[in-house]
């Protein structure tokens, strides 16, 4: 069934699906409802990656050299990791700057230079052109063989082709016509092609799974499993070699670190890849999936290229079939027809994704970092006055993609079998290579300026063509061989495989060693010994600074001169279409809160910014800024005004970082600070009331006693019975004071924390006994009934005897002063009550009104409603409750109006019981 | 240090391990002729290595908190 008209009628039924994908995703997309937004396709589209060159050239690899391709996959694994921190800068840059090409990210950083756009537009052409061909050769190849079926005849056999029956230039042609149908269908100035990755990333699809049903077929249908193939392959002794290459077959380890260091920066500086992974992304958040989905497609496309390779060994005879074509052949020659086909959409869906992606990139490239730039320049044709060019973009878009195709197609007519051809694809990866000291230095070092950029781009690719390009020439009969052999004019130091004498290294290994020196060397020595230009220095400030100066008002900040709103709309018309400016203008005005046309707002350097962003967007960063420049009259920065303003936007965020710190940190002082007020007014009020009352407390008695001694010193005659009763008053009244004052020191003393505590095992029934014992003659004098109640055994508490005493009998004499005399009846209790033990003191006096039982217990403060001569200090009872809180305890009284009160105190049972101790 | 920060440090850490895997000298432990379940020594090696220091970058990234 593999019949001419059927594998073609096959790929056309396949492409057309492309078409039909890449159109309803693109129609999605104007519709609003994206169908690439999803971390899955976004990784998807990042096997792009994976090419023909993957496809067929890693069996063919593996056969000869068994682990030697691996690191081309491993690499990117690796890379994978650091995107977190890499990956995630590139893309907010180039988000914020609308960066529309690897081209124009180099270009924006070095001042938007469009010397640098171009030089490297000129690289990456020149690099990508040859792998671009070695795609055209795959399908090509791949479809002769195919068609021999059921012989296997290699295509070199058959000899070159008529021009028109020729696959390989329909095969560009088609994919031109892709290419422009869904990478310049219209102007986008966020650069998306929403229908181009959706087709891209159902490619990737297709590869994986025509890639692993060969692996199968090969592994479990040929063979009995992995452990078979490898078995069967031990006892061949020519595959020997295979199962340890490293060292041996595969090269050396060198050659095994370099090729994971030039597949890292492949991943990252491939213009496909750079398309994919930046130009393309929605969504920064897609990155994380990416992290390890991408990996683990690398992984399992890999995983059946060992078993494969050492299958096609066994299969064919040694020389008989290209081990590039063991993919295709193997099932061939079992005779499976649907496989065979599946295995050539395979193929071709490898291909022509690397082919799309690639030439979408190169062609944004060479249209807004090479020709712009130059027609923009060029005054006779008079671009500025055109109305509209978006037509002349477009078009220039369409021209490239059909000449850098033909050009693939050339390459592969001219070069066909040349070993320039075979070796392409690592060639490409060390060409690109030479954009990441300039692009990777720009996101992280400031001190890279464009002269810097420029001389270690051309000394790297200086180095790379004549290590690798010049080589590969020779090698395909082009230059004389004695070039490499003897060197350039004889001298053999200079022979380029072999340069200044270092020798033993495989020729990617030693080109990316002389080229990385020569690049990274003139790059950092050119960027130390000039000085950044202004312009240099404000692009080196937003890379960096990324994260940092969106904070502070971006690009815009920067940019100071005068421009008008109409003006700079009619710029944005020329490239956008008036439609798309309007709507921008629109945007732009509502996030002002404005409604534009019919209010007009101010062309300033905001305004002006976000016009060249969206030009940029569309034009490249250099363009755009030229153009931008032609309507706007800027007033050029010195270079000490653009440092003056770094400085000052940077010490802006240090000092607010700090201020708002110490704002904070004030707040709290602040607030402490009001609560310690009002605590030391509070405190203050106290001392006053304390002193007021002390001094009113002090006089009362010694008002009595200097009235009653005055009147003793006027009247020596008075008769002796008055005389002693007023003597015995004075004595009264000092007591008074004594007492009041011995008081007031004791509690200066428990407040200072200066008293004494002797703290010791006490007997609460012996205490209250004595202490009745003392007062006895004050209740027997008052006629007072007094009764004691004491359970036989107490536990004993730790206190001071002498203190808690003074408690009991200022609750006691309180309770003897407020009873009636005759009447009255005064019962004290010791109560176990749980951890404690409790004491009461019950009178029949007046009680304590409800208002006052709290107050009584504080300084100087009298029940407001005591009988009238009831005297004291107002001290007693704070110093009561000042001593049982210091042992532990609490103090309070309970009463009912007008039948009694009862005074409790609490004290913290001790550990053993004195009844214990005494048995 | 920030979440961000956090994750972006440990998978720096990732990639120098996979350097460390992938080259000499413990490379060099498993370039032997030997096999393993019939696979040689050296292909499981790399295969497995491959797996797992994708399984941590995975379990890296979708960790919560």
């Amino acid at each position: 069934m593999l019949q001419g008209w059927i594998i073609v009628s096959t790929s056309f039924a396949y492409l057309g699906l492309l078409f039909a994908i890449a159109y309803y995703a693109d129609k999605r997309a104007d519709a609003g409802r994206s169908v690439i937004a999803s971390p899955y396709i976004y990784s998807l589209s990042l096997a792009v990656y994976a090419t023909a060159w993957t496809f067929y050239g890693s069996v063919g690899r593996a056969a000869s050299d068994g682990v030697g391709f691996l690191p081309i996959y491993i690499g990117p694994t690796l890379m994978i990791a650091l995107w977190w921190v890499v990956m995630r800068k590139i893309l907010r840059i180039s988000k914020e700057n609308r960066i529309t090409s690897l081209a124009d990210f180099i270009a924006s950083r070095y001042g938007k230079s469009a010397l640098l756009g171009g030089a490297v537009t000129v690289i990456a052409v020149i690099g990508i052109l040859p792998y671009i061909s070695l795609q055209l050769k795959a399908v090509s190849n791949s479809f002769t063989i195919v068609l021999q079926y059921p012989d296997i005849v290699m295509p070199a056999k058959l000899g070159a082709m008529p021009l028109l029956q020729d696959t390989a230039l329909w095969v560009a042609l088609i994919l031109a016509l892709f290419t422009i149908a869904f990478g310049t269908r219209h102007l986008d100035a966020a650069e998306h092609h929403e229908g181009m990755v959706a087709a891209i990333a159902f490619e990737s699809l297709v590869k994986l799974l025509a890639f692993l049903a060969v692996g199968v077929f090969v592994t479990f249908g040929i063979y009995n499993g992995f452990g078979d193939i490898f078995g069967r392959a031990a006892a061949v002794p020519e595959l020997m070699p295979m199962l340890a290459p490293l060292g041996g077959v595969a090269g050396d380890y060198s050659n095994w670190v370099w090729l994971t260091i030039l597949s890292m920066l492949a991943i990252m500086f491939l213009p496909r890849q750079f398309q994919v992974a930046v130009i393309e992304n929605k969504d920064e958040r897609h990155l994380n999936k990416a992290i390890w989905l991408f990996p683990v497609y690398m992984l399992a496309i890999n995983i059946f290229v060992l078993p494969i390779a050492f299958g096609g060994r066994m299969h064919f005879p040694a020389g008989s079939v290209d081990t590039d074509t063991y993919v295709l052949t193997i099932p061939m020659a079992e005779k499976q027809e649907l496989l065979a086909l599946l295995v050539f959409i395979g193929g071709l869906s490898a291909a022509t994704g690397m082919v799309i992606v690639e030439t979408i990139a190169l062609s944004t490239m060479v249209c807004n970092d090479l020709v712009m730039p130059v027609l923009l320049r060029l005054r006779s044709l008079r671009l500025n006055q055109r109305p509209d060019l978006t037509g002349l973009l477009l078009g220039i878009r369409r021209g490239a993609i059909v000449l850098i195709l033909l050009l693939g197609y050339l390459y592969f007519r001219v070069a066909g079998e040349a070993y320039a051809l075979v070796s392409i694809g690592l060639i490409s990866f060390a060409a690109v290579a030479q954009f990441a000291p300039a692009a990777l230095g720009g996101i992280f070092w400031k001190g890279g300026t464009r002269r810097g950029a420029l001389c270690g781009l051309l000394a790297g690719f200086g180095v790379w063509g004549y290590t690798l390009l010049l080589p590969a020439f020779a090698r395909s009969g082009w230059l004389p061989i004695g070039l490499l052999e003897q060197g350039p004019w004889g001298v053999e130091l200079l022979r380029p495989l072999e340069l200044f004498g270092l020798k033993s290294l495989d020729q990617i290994t030693h080109a990316m060693i002389w080229s990385m020196i020569a690049n990274v060397g003139a790059y950092v020595a050119v960027s130390l010994s000039g000085s950044p230009s202004a312009e240099e220095t404000r692009q080196a400030s937003l890379f960096v600074d990324v994260f940092r100066s969106s904070r502070t008002g971006g690009g815009a900040r920067f940019w100071r001169g005068t421009a008008s709103v109409p003006e700079l709309h009619s710029l944005l018309a020329r490239f956008l279409g008036s439609e798309a400016a309007d709507e921008a203008f629109h945007g732009y005005a509502r996030t002002r809160g404005l409604r534009w046309p019919d209010e007009e707002f101010a062309a300033d350097a905001e305004f002006v910014h976000f016009v060249q962003t969206q030009l940029a967007g569309v034009l490249g960063a250099a363009s755009a800024h030229i153009m931008t420049a032609s309507v706007a009259k800027e007033e050029a920065l010195s270079l000490d005004e653009v440092r003056a303003m770094l400085d000052e936007a940077s010490q802006i965020i240090v000092y607010s970082h700090k201020l708002e710190q110490n704002s904070q940190e004030l707040e709290r002082a602040t607030r402490e600070l009001r609560a310690a007020n009002v605590r030391l007014t509070e405190l203050d009020r106290l001392k006053d009331e304390f002193v007021s009352t002390v001094s009113h407390e002090l006089r009362t008695p010694l008002t009595s006693i200097r009235a009653f001694s005055q009147i003793l010193y006027d009247n020596p005659e008075m008769a002796g019975e008055r005389r002693a009763q007023f003597l015995a008053i004075i004595t009264k009244e000092t007591e008074r004071l004594t007492r009041l004052i011995n008081q007031v020191l004791d509690l200066a003393r428990i407040e200072a924390g200066k008293a004494e505590w002797r703290v010791a095992g006490v007997d609460m029934r012996a205490l209250l006994a004595d202490a009745l014992a003392r007062m006895s003659q004050v209740f027997h004098e008052r006629r007072i009934a007094v009764h004691l109640a004491v359970p036989e055994r107490v536990p004993a508490v730790e206190a001071d005897v002498d203190r808690i005493i003074q408690v009991v009998l200022n609750l006691l004499s309180n309770a003897a002063k407020f009873c009636e005399p005759e009447r009255g009846r005064v019962e004290i209790a010791l109560v176990e009550d749980g951890g404690f033990l409790r004491v009461d003191v019950r009178d029949n006096g007046p009680g304590v009104d409800a208002r006052d039982r709290e107050i009584i217990f504080d300084k100087f403060r009298q029940a407001a409603h005591s009988p009238a001569g009831a005297q004291g200090s107002g001290l007693g009872l704070h110093i009561c409750r000042r001593i049982v809180e210091h042992f532990g305890g609490r103090i309070w009284v309970t009463s009912r109006g007008g039948e009694g009160s009862c005074f409790s105190f609490t004290l913290p049972r001790a550990e053993a019981t004195l009844s214990r101790q005494a048995a | 240090m920030s979440e961000f920060e956090t994750r972006g440090q440990r998978l720096v850490a990732l990639c120098l391990l996979g350097f460390l895997l992938f080259n000499y000298p413990i490379l060099a432990l498993f370039n032997a002729p030997s096999t393993v379940l019939g696979i040689p020594v050296l292909y499981a090696y790399i295969f497995c290595a491959w797996a797992v220091l994708i399984g941590l970058m995975a379990w890296v990234v979708e960790m919560r908190g």
